[in-house]
């Protein structure tokens, strides 16, 4: 199995962790190599974040560089745009089209750009993208946004429906584990 | 047993746990805070968060001394604090095992400096293991008392942030059982007095020589002898990205990073035409090979700054440059971190900022009342910085200037070092006010519990350190607390204790809203009584942006802390669930 390298990007304080987790857990299932590289500290405070999932025969490095990356979980649209450069040639974005602006464009130094898909998608990237916040609200609680997510991604990999699942239940705390069943059903069939 | 995928601090824990430990006392920060929390998991180990760092090691200390092994954990400007047990523990050596843990943070991903730990080792004269993995985290951390105890020495493990904050697979293993050693008094050994620290010092050197010559032959330094072209000389997580960017060189890589191997070293040198030095930040093992005239190449090619990366060493080594791909077609804006929706501080910033006083900041989440629209913190050094920094202003420019300053830093950062800062306020006849923002936790780190919160690391109930009675003990007789969600009445406040000529304190009371204590739920709109005149935007809440209408409300960022109805004027900011 080559090393599949995937990207999860958005504003800290979204859950990117969680779903970071749930990838890996999938990956340790299948009994390859697997390493993530997460983001604690400050930049969780609303900061840009990103966490890193590599699996594969073996995996040395915890870091994804840019123009290697086979799949961004994108959070947030700006941030999708912001790491455009780490998307390798033929790989495959899943972008929440959730838009959360950030201080400069609040304080009105920055303007948040205008039709970042159609631009990305100009440029020949291949874009799903979801109201994964909506189908969260659907499923019970906004915070499931990750699991939607993931729910998009699972269709986009050659992991199985049940074996994402399976991670979903091993990840998740207990007592939400219904609404993030759903949650995973509903980014999994708004998948194209 | 099972293979388990986990964070390299957690498989320090594991380390811990395994190796018998019995006593971890350390203070948080980032990088290096989740070991303690995985060590407060095992019931076998006493866990304690210490109010700093120098407190932290001391404790391992008394713990190795008495005859159980110890830990303490910290990140890399934790160890300046802790600097001074360090160098004398150093001539103590260790009764049974004592490692301190120290994670460095390339690229300031959370750190106000980039320091390299390693440099603590060779002053210090004591050994330093530094994994590459979360299964060397554990191994390490086993060996590190091991050794800690052969060679009577404290040791040092070293992270840095991606180690410590990435998760890899490790294999599982039982907690041995490592009895108490026996505890006897031993003033030669133990008690450093000049008369006994002469002779420690010369078995400290002595050891050192012993340590050079495990060095040479320890397995945790490794060679893999491939191409014969290029060399590469690795430690950490650089030994991770030179793996990933040139699979085929020949690896020298050490897992001890002090002292050196320097046969090692020479003999790998004499089998491939040319050594590269991969190591983040200082020139250190570059340094050593060139003073036993090893030729390497190292910062002329690479950096001493920031992080690096295999594509660096792709680009330095092999003359490979990754190509462009995608890019944005226009600037994205930056992203920096802020005060979360519904954050405690937000209110006395707004004051602060209103009143146009000069600031001096101190270390925690309010360190981000220095960005923009609040950007009222004027310095930032490092943790207690603050009152000492207003004192030493109203020391240079008289008591005029202390009439327009003011100190702030948070419960923990008060408790750490900020208590002997606002010492010197009183006995020295400064005026300065201090505001204390006590949210009830250590929240940049993570929300770890502090002395003054009144719950330990386990989160059991214990006596809490009450801030107003301390501020009171140490001579302060103006001590006022406030809320700082009640922005006129604080206001009022602060303008009334900087005008005072004596030391005073504001003790800021409002939980982080991240804690359960703070309660909040809900949700506030602007109603069509906004006139758009941009009051509540000053607030820098990333829930409240400038919409082509006017603010608006975002309901997902929104916490219903309550604080921007308090601002504006006209009653448009209203409450909907
Ligand atoms: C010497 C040292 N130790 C640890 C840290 C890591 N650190 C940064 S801020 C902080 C504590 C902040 O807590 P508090 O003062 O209560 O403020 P809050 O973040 O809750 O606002 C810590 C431990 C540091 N920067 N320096």
């Amino acid at each position: 199995m080559k090393n599949m390298n995937i990207m999860i990007v958005g504003v800290g304080g979204q859950g990117t962790l969680l779903a970071s987790r749930i990838i890996g857990a999938a990956a340790i299932n299948l009994g390859v190599d697997v390493k993530l590289s997460e983001v604690h500290g400050m930049s969780q405070r609303g900061g840009s974040v990103v966490t890193y999932v590599r699996y594969g025969e073996k995996v040395a490095s915890p870091i994804i560089g840019e123009g290697e990356a086979d799949l961004i979980l994108a959070f947030e649209k700006l941030e999708a745009y912001r790491y455009l450069p780490y998307l390798k040639q033929g790989g495959k974005y899943i972008i929440n089209t959730q838009e959360t602006d950030p201080m400069p464009v609040i304080t009105g130094a920055a303007e948040y750009p205008s039709d970042i898909l159609e631009k990305m998608e100009k440029m020949g990237v291949s874009i799903t993208a979801c109201d994964a916040l909506a189908l969260a609200k659907e499923a019970g609680n906004i915070k499931a946004t990750n699991v939607v997510l993931i729910g998009v991604m699972a269709k986009h990999t050659n992991i199985s429906k049940e074996e994402w699942e399976k991670a979903v239940e091993q990840t998740v705390p207990a007592k939400l584990l219904e609404v993030n069943r759903k949650a995973f059903q509903l980014g999994y069939d708004a998948a194209e | 047993m099972a293979k388990k995928l986990m964070l390299g601090n957690e498989a320090v824990a594991r380390g811990a746990y395994e190796a018998g430990v019995r006593v971890a006392s350390s203070y948080p920060g980032t990088p290096s805070t989740e070991i303690t929390e995985f060590i407060a998991k095992y019931d076998e180990i006493y866990a304690e968060w210490a109010p700093n760092e120098k407190v932290a090691v001391e404790t391992a200390i008394g713990a190795a001394t008495a005859g159980g092994r110890a830990l303490s954990a910290m990140k890399h400007v934790g160890l300046n604090v802790a600097a001074d047990p360090l160098f004398t523990v150093s001539y103590i050596g260790a009764n049974a095992g004592l490692v301190i843990v120290v994670a460095d943070d390339p690229g300031m991903h959370s750190s106000q400096n980039e320091q390299d730990s390693r440099h603590y080792a060779i002053g210090a004269k004591v050994p330093m293991l530094e994994p590459a993995d979360s299964s060397e985290c554990k191994e390490f951390t086993k060996q590190a008392f091991a050794l800690s105890e052969q060679f009577d020495t404290p040791v040092i493990l070293r992270l840095t942030t991606r180690v410590a904050h990435s998760q890899s697979l490790v294999e599982l293993c039982e907690r041995e059982d490592v009895p108490l050693r026996e505890y006897q008094k031993n003033i030669a050994k133990n008690v450093m007095v000049p008369a006994n620290a002469k002779p420690k010092h010369v078995m400290v050197e002595e050891r050192t020589k012993k340590l050079a010559a495990f060095a040479e032959t320890t397995d945790l330094n490794q060679v893999w002898i491939k191409d014969k072209k290029i060399g590469i000389i690795a430690a950490g997580i650089s030994y991770q990205y030179a793996c990933e960017a040139c699979p085929n060189a020949s690896i020298l890589k050490l897992g001890m990073v002090n002292p050196l191997p320097e046969q090692l070293i020479r003999d790998f040198a004499s089998k491939v035409e040319k050594v590269y030095v991969a190591e983040q930040l200082d020139p250190v093992i570059e340094t050593f090979c060139r003073s036993i005239g090893v030729k390497v190449i190292g910062k002329e090619a690479f950096t001493m700054i920031g992080e690096y990366s295999a594509a660096l060493l792709k680009e330095k080594i092999l003359g490979e440059k990754a190509p462009k791909l995608l890019c944005a077609e226009e600037d994205v804006p930056v992203r920096p971190p802020v005060m979360c929706p519904g954050c405690s501080h937000r209110g006395v910033f707004y004051v602060l900022s209103k009143l146009g006083l000069t600031v001096a900041g101190d270390i925690g989440c309010y360190s981000l009342g220095c960005a923009k629209p609040l950007a009222s913190i004027d310095t930032i050094v490092c943790m207690g910085g603050s009152i000492t920094g207003a004192h030493g202003m109203e020391k240079a420019r008289g008591r005029e200037f202390a009439r327009k300053t003011v100190a702030v830093l948070g419960d923990s950062t008060f408790v750490h070092s900020g208590i002997t800062g606002l010492i010197d306020v009183v006995y020295n006849k400064g005026t300065t006010t201090t505001i204390i923002l006590d949210n009830s936790i250590t929240g940049m780190t993570g929300h770890q519990q502090n002395p003054s919160t009144g719950f330990t690391i386990r989160n059991e109930p214990t006596r809490q350190v009450d801030l107003e009675q301390l501020c009171h003990a140490v001579g302060v007789d103006r001590v006022v607390i406030a809320d700082p969600f009640d922005v006129d009445k604080f206001e009022k406040i602060v303008k009334e204790e900087i005008a005072a000529e004596e030391p005073s304190v504001i003790i800021a009371q409002r939980p982080c809203a991240l804690i359960k204590k703070a309660g909040y739920s809900g949700l506030y709109v602007i109603n069509d009584k906004c006139k758009n005149c941009k009051m509540c935007m000053k607030l820098g809440c990333p829930a409240i942006s400038l919409k082509k209408k006017g603010p608006q409300i975002d309901e997902t960022l929104c916490v219903g802390c309550g604080l921007c109805p308090n601002v504006c004027k006209f009653g448009a900011i209203e409450r909907v669930k």
